[in-house]
């Protein structure tokens, strides 16, 4: 990739893709977080997207720091948490369940 | 949009006009003994949020190790499809929010599946064979359940709020997609059926899941698409859930084909989408449609390392692969001088199985075979159950057909042998002994019974020995009546002809 | 004030382990000293009086009854960061969204202290889920740094540093991000390290950026932080990325290390770390650390390492995309908080969410769900980890002419309280040094080099070592330290001003 792979400085986001990536976030910002995090987002973009001015078409990504491979568990059980301890955090249960909203959205 | 959905067309015209392509994707949850990132057990039916722990609860801080013996399976079935193993892979974060997912991100092999490009030869009802393309198989953990509570049948829509279990969140399953299937015009639906089924049977024999779509251990999504015949131009695709039996898959198949050229014949676009399989209706309905289209952010997986199954590991695997059913069928057909369509008939009847366990528990398999297809064929039609559903074991099966073999019951006793095991009396030997079913085979016994008869019919005496040895019959009757069919017949004529040589 | 909270770790250990002082007074000391002063400081977020006193009577007990202690720290006083889970106080990661949050397991890391027989004080403050510089974003009000109350310890482990500075603690536990446990160090003039990517479990601490998180020892002195991290380092099946390898034997090191002598050891010194940018007190405090490691006999060597100038953008790449997916589980459907404003959960989710989590976690999960998107994943996200190769790179070949490299930790002395709280790019420049390590997974320290002329504030010297060559690391430090303090007349901490109250 160019030098100018990246997005420009000053008008990489705006405040409607803000508003946009919060709701994938799930996140209900208000009005004035928006003209805010619009600005500041937009900064910093700015500045991450140096990562673009280097060239590295031939270079594999790093996912891992530490190469390690094949980490794996014998399919042996665990003891692990009691009904009581896994709602104990709960902000409601019933009938041994975590207590929800309705919820919306089709299951995926 | 539109808002009334256009008729359905007639099947028949359906193939006349348009070519249906197909793709399958089936979710098996693997019957491991622990899930797919932690030690918790994957037993069915549980007490709620009884089987988990930080980890499948996605609590702060809990971390993943992923489960061997899961990694194994998803070998072994990719193996089994005729799949090359990859031999580098991670996992990533697919990214969405749901209640039923504890960390709000599925674990899953997304782009780099430990299993790639196979294929399965389908065999259809009448013997032609359909090869089916697999675009990959990997791993993923399954969401918790949901209860809706309010709503009208539990149902989704309508509901006050949510009641959620995670027992069944991590529980590993593995993802299992066809490449498109083109070509199989007027038999979609069947091949659809055949694959699921033959699928089915294949994970069975390799021992890593039961899948049971009752219970929804194996899951069906279908996608199908029509082209006008002979454009050659792919249509726009549905993706149709929630078909959970083998009949469904036909269903949703033929009705989003008849849905899909209503839509087209009235000039409409197919929307791609995602639709819902009513069990009861047979139809399909959309799904409700998302305000923001869905961007799973997909990101290799950094809690995980990844995974490369060295060439030694998969030849090891490899080796441990059962016979494929349909290998091992074409085998049993050879072996018992079978036709094509007697074979059908058994394996249609769930009969292969049956026989089989009791020839390997002794018996002769025309013997065997006779049993389940006729006299116990019988019993499981009149008591409304499948042949595996009587309460007889082919081990006891084969010890009635030993025991005649042995002369020490004959065929009518046999039938009595076995109404006592299927009436829950016990082990045929206890059957015999409580109801005194064994043949009479005693020489005393019986003498005494023919001479009784002998003295009873003098006339009859006088035309054996004059030479007319079929008049023996009215006499071997009077003695099977009296020992109340107990006597062995052969027996008793022997004794007869004895008496009045 | 007690004298026994300004011992080191390693000579209250020998106290308790000999019987001249007991655990029970050593912890009451800490705990005296931090109800006279945290309400200045307010390092702490948590403070597990019975607990800590419980915990000190157990190991007297087995001081008195001649046992051998369970671990050379047994009965000294720890601080925890409120990052690491904890089944009998709070972990609340300087969140709201975890208020009062009390985790049902320990994390790996805490359950090795208690073995350990080291008394956890209580969790100390932090920037939200570890996300900052300055402990200025805990939704929990700042701690203030010991060394001038109107300026910031450092971040996000500020409360760890100071609780040190302020000798609230003579040993705490840090997590290292990006520059986490360091930084904080520099500007508080104690010691931090971040230990080798998967050296320390990450079971049950709570994530920020999975794939650069490390947790690691924080002390005044560098034998103290090498006596703790052999404590808690070492594999740890639960954690699939802990490297299943001998701990590296730190403590030692840094005792031959302390006896003066570098004689053939190479010292890198990083070209693009250093130089504009860089306070001029800290760099004449680097310099002048440099001319000590000569003096003891190292080979001072310059190393270019050309990809470091890109290290913190893609650190800012990486670290909000891996934010974005570990913290949407906290939705308020399983724990923490839940704001009841909207009919449905995904209204529920959203509100609790917005209502949770405080501007830094918001920025960087918005920022974080950007560079995922599909459109921005290769120019965003893939190339930043493409970067991240190239930095791993320069390592490698820095790693072939110098066995340790170092730089000043920070740019800059301690700044005032509230001055880079709404410029968030100033605020990351803080990490400009401290990054590459995380990105490339190798081990990093920060020991106190001096004070800057012109504001008398404490300055870190950064030493990082090849992945699990920390035994290295630990030997120049320890040099270095026993120098310094010898050439200065003592330990450096030991010039902190008295807190005003």
């Amino acid at each position: 990739m160019p030098a100018d792979a990246g997005p420009d400085t000053g008008g990489a986001i705006s405040r409607d893709e803000v508003a946009h990536l919060a709701r994938l976030a799930r996140l209900a910002v208000t009005d004035a977080e928006l003209d805010v995090f619009a600005g500041q987002l937009d900064v910093i973009l700015g500045a991450v997207a140096r990562v673009g001015e280097v060239a590295a078409e031939d270079i594999p990504p790093t996912s891992h720091a530490v190469p390690l491979q094949n980490v794996f568990r014998p399919d042996v059980r665990r003891p692990g948490l009691s009904q009581e301890q896994a709602l104990a955090g709960a902000p409601a249960a019933e009938e041994g369940r975590f207590r929800v909203p309705r919820i919306l959205g089709e299951e995926q | 949009m539109t808002t009334t959905a256009p008729a359905l067309v007639d099947y028949d015209e359906v193939v006349a006009r348009y070519e249906p392509t197909l793709g399958l994707e089936v979710h098996v949850e693997l019957s491991t003994s622990t899930k797919m990132f932690c030690g918790c057990p994957t037993d069915f039916g549980a007490e709620p949020n009884t089987q988990v722990c930080p980890t499948c609860l996605g609590l702060p801080g809990s971390l993943p190790v992923v489960n061997r013996a899961a990694v194994e399976a998803a070998i072994r079935i990719g193996l089994a499809l005729n799949c090359s193993i990859a031999p580098w892979g991670r996992f990533a974060r697919k990214n969405y929010f749901y209640p039923d997912m504890p960390k709000n991100f599925q674990t899953s092999q997304y782009d780099e599946p430990i299993a790639v490009d196979g294929w399965m030869d389908v065999q259809l009802e009448d013997g032609e064979v359909v090869r089916v393309g697999i675009e990959r198989a990997h791993m993923e953990e399954d969401t918790g359940k949901s209860l809706h509570v309010g709503g009208a049948d539990g149902r989704i829509h309508g509901a006050e709020y949510s009641l959620l279990d995670y027992n069944r969140a991590g529980v590993p399953l593995i993802e299992i997609v066809t490449k498109m299937i083109p070509g199989t015009g007027a038999r979609a639906p069947e091949v659809a059926r055949a694959y699921v089924t033959q699928l089915r049977d294949l994970i069975k024999s390799l021992g890593v899941s039961d899948v049971r779509m009752d219970q929804g251990s194996m899951r069906c999504d279908v996608n199908l698409s029509l082209s006008p015949a002979g454009s050659g131009v792919l249509g726009t695709r549905t993706e149709t859930k929630n078909v959970n039996s083998l009949r469904s898959v036909e269903r949703a198949v033929r009705h989003e084909m008849q849905r899909q050229a209503g839509v087209l014949d009235a000039g409409g676009a197919i929307v791609q989408e995602t639709r819902h399989f009513e069990e009861q209706s047979g139809t399909t309905r959309p799904g409700r449609r998302k305000e923001t289209s869905e961007d799973y952010r997909y990101f290799p997986e950094p809690d995980l390392v990844p995974i490369a199954p060295s060439a030694e590991w998969v030849e090891e695997l490899r080796g441990t692969l059962p016979e494929l059913p349909w290998e091992h069928r074409k085998r049993i057909q050879e072996a018992w001088g079978l036709s094509d369509e007697e074979l059908r008939d058994l394996v249609n009847a769930g009969a292969l199985e049956l026989i089989e366990a009791t020839v390997a528990a002794g018996a002769p398999a025309g013997e065997a075979r006779s049993w389940w297809v006729a006299y116990l064929a019988q019993q499981a039609n009149a008591r409304g159950v499948e042949l595996a559903g009587l309460p007889i074991t082919p081990a006891q099966v084969a010890r009635v057909i030993a025991l005649v073999a042995s002369g020490d019951l004959n065929n009518k006793l046999a039938r009595q042998v076995v109404d006592g095991v299927l009436a829950g009396e016990g082990e045929p030997d206890e059957v015999v002994e409580k109801r005194g079913l064994k043949v009479v085979s005693d020489d005393s016994a019986l003498v005494a019974a023919v001479d009784e008869a002998l003295a009873a019919q003098p006339d009859v005496v006088e035309k054996i020995k004059a030479g007319k040895v079929q008049a023996a019959g009215a006499i071997v009757g009077a003695v099977m009546k009296a020992t109340k069919g107990q006597a062995d017949a052969k027996r008793v004529r022997e004794l007869i002809l004895e008496r009045c040589s | 004030m007690s004298e026994l909270i300004r011992l080191t770790a390693h000579e209250l250990a020998s106290k308790i382990h000999s019987g001249e002082v007991s655990a029970v007074e050593a912890v009451q000391a800490h705990l005296d000293r931090i109800a006279e002063v945290d309400g200045e400081v307010h390092a702490f977020l948590h403070v597990a009086t019975e607990a800590a006193l419980a915990n000190a009577a157990l190991v007297d007990e087995a001081v008195r009854a001649g046992t051998a202690p369970a671990s050379p720290l047994a009965g000294v006083p720890l601080a925890l960061k409120d990052v690491f889970t904890t089944v009998d106080m709070p972990t609340t990661c300087g969140s709201k969204i975890l208020e009062g949050w009390r985790p049902p397991y320990d994390a790996t890391l805490t359950a090795r202290l208690r073995a350990a027989g080291i008394t956890i004080l209580g969790k100390t403050n932090m920037d939200e889920f570890a996300m900052g510089s300055s402990t200025e974003h805990s939704a929990y009000g700042p701690t203030r740094n010991p060394w001038d109350l109107s300026r910031i310890p450092g971040g996000s482990g500020g409360g760890s540093a100071a609780a040190l500075a302020a000798f609230e603690a003579p040993l705490a536990i840090g997590t290292d991000t990006g520059g986490s446990i360091r930084q904080p160090a520099a500007v508080t003039g104690t010691v931090g390290v971040k230990p080798t990517y998967g050296g320390v479990s990450r079971y049950g601490l709570v994530a920020c950026a999975s794939s650069l998180d490390q947790g690691g020892p924080c002390a005044r002195t560098v034998l103290d932080a090498a006596l703790l991290h052999e404590v808690v380092a070492g594999h740890d099946p639960l954690d699939s990325t802990s490297i299943d390898a001998p701990v590296p034997a730190v403590v030692e090191a840094a005792r031959i290390g302390a006896q003066g002598d570098l004689s053939g050891v190479r010292v890198g010194v990083v070209r693009e770390l250093g130089g504009e940018g860089y306070q001029p007190g800290v760099r004449a405090s680097f310099d002048a650390a440099l001319r000590r490691l000569e003096k003891l006999g190292a080979e001072v060597v310059e190393v270019s390492c050309p990809h470091f100038e890109y290290g913190l953008a893609a650190y800012y790449l990486i670290l909000p995309s891996e934010v974005s997916s570990n913290l949407a589980r906290f939705d308020a459907m399983r724990y923490g908080l839940r704001v009841d404003k909207g009919a449905s959960a995904e209204e529920v989710m959203a509100a609790t969410r917005e209502a949770g989590f405080g501007p830094e976690a918001k920025r960087r999960i918005i920022l974080g769900t950007y560079a995922l998107s599909s459109g921005y994943y290769d120019a965003y996200y893939g190339q930043a980890q493409k970067v991240r190769t190239l930095i791993s790179r320069d390592f490698a070949a820095a790693f072939e002419q110098a066995d340790v490299l170092v730089s000043p930790t920070a740019p800059t002395t301690a700044f005032p309280i509230g001055e880079k709280v709404d410029d968030p790019l100033a605020m990351y420049l803080n990490d400009l040094a401290t990054i590459p390590t995380n990105l490339a997974g190798v081990a990093g320290m920060s020991v106190p080099s001096g004070l800057a002329e012109e504001d008398g504030l404490p300055v870190g010297l950064q030493i990082m070592a090849p992945a699990l060559g920390e035994a290295v690391m630990y030997r120049v430090g320890a040099a270095f330290e026993a120098a310094r303090d010898a050439d200065e007349g003592g330990p450096l901490i030991a010039r902190v001003p008295e807190v005003a109250k």
